[in-house]
């Protein structure tokens, strides 16, 4: 699973039926120290995120595996909303 | 699905017994200008590819699909180009 | 999910059974400014999209083949959506 911060949302008339009514967030990958990475990507949101709120994503098949997901064709969902990360004084 | 251009075929006698029949192909990947770019790979052929053709070709895992049963293949040559954005290849 | 640009339609005649009755594209992979990004994949679209759109693409193998709806197959990419346009959260994460 990867941190990601919500940077934008994508609108799309056009698109497979079975993304109707569901939210597509452009997310910008983020350090757990909080470090902005430059790689951006396309996620399905599941559970309500919001502009600039840090969020925990899953790629590849295992993104089906999120709620209501079954038969969707996406490759990248996110599961969570971070509240906090806590690190070792170390690591920080 | 990425593509490339086929340069030739491969040749092992000692190989996994799935791919015993089976055609590899050595090819070449190409960017937007159908120019070279990175090193070549071994593909398996699905389609009857042969050297000088443009192809397009399946990766990873989906590509043990191209074959029934399944192989080990991480590259699949699954199409012959005729033209691309309406440009003879 | 990435987002891509159409460069056009690829046409084979000798193709994978699965690829058959499938419409392929050429799309170039884009950065978040809408620039050209690596090399172009060739994906399966059933969304009808042409030449100039922008769309959203899927990398992974079974949500290609599901979108499509041909699961078993070498299928690895497939086009998902035609992008109106994206909305910024913040001007600068665009620029």
């Amino acid at each position: 699973m990867t941190l990601a911060r919500v940077v934008g949302n994508v609108v799309a008339t056009r698109k497979d039926p079975r993304l109707e009514g569901k939210k597509l967030l452009v997310l910008q990958q983020v350090a757990p120290d909080g470090q902005l990475r430059d790689h951006y990507f396309v996620a399905l949101d599941t559970v309500g995120a919001g502009a600039r709120e840090r969020v925990i994503c899953v790629a590849g098949s295992s993104a089906r595996m999120a709620s209501g997901m079954k038969d969707t064709p996406v490759d990248t969902a996110i599961v969570g909303i971070v509240d906090d990360i806590n690190l070792l004084p170390e690591d920080r | 699905m990425r593509l490339a251009r086929v340069l030739g075929s491969v040749c092992a006698t000692v190989k996994d017994p799935q791919l015993d029949g089976l055609k590899l192909l050595l090819i070449q990947p190409l960017d937007a200008d159908l120019a070279d770019i990175g090193t070549p790979i071994v593909a398996l052929d699905s389609v009857g590819a042969g050297a000088g053709e443009t192809v397009y070709w399946s990766g990873r895992r989906e590509a043990c699909f191209a074959f029934d049963p399944p192989v080990a293949s991480d590259a699949s040559v699954t199409g012959i180009v005729d033209s691309l954005a309406g440009e003879q290849t | 999910m990435i987002f891509g640009r159409v460069v056009g339609d690829v046409v084979a005649t000798r193709k994978h059974p699965s690829h058959e009755d499938i419409k392929l594209l050429s799309v170039q992979p884009l950065d978040r400014r809408g620039k050209g990004r690596g090399a172009p994949l060739v994906a399966v679209d059933v969304l009808d999209a042409g030449a100039g759109d922008m769309v959203l693409l899927t990398l992974d193998g079974w949500a290609a083949m599901t979108a499509v709806g041909r699961v078993p197959s070498p299928i690895d990419s497939a086009v998902i959506a035609v992008i109106d346009s994206v909305e910024w959260d913040e001007p600068e994460a665009r620029d």
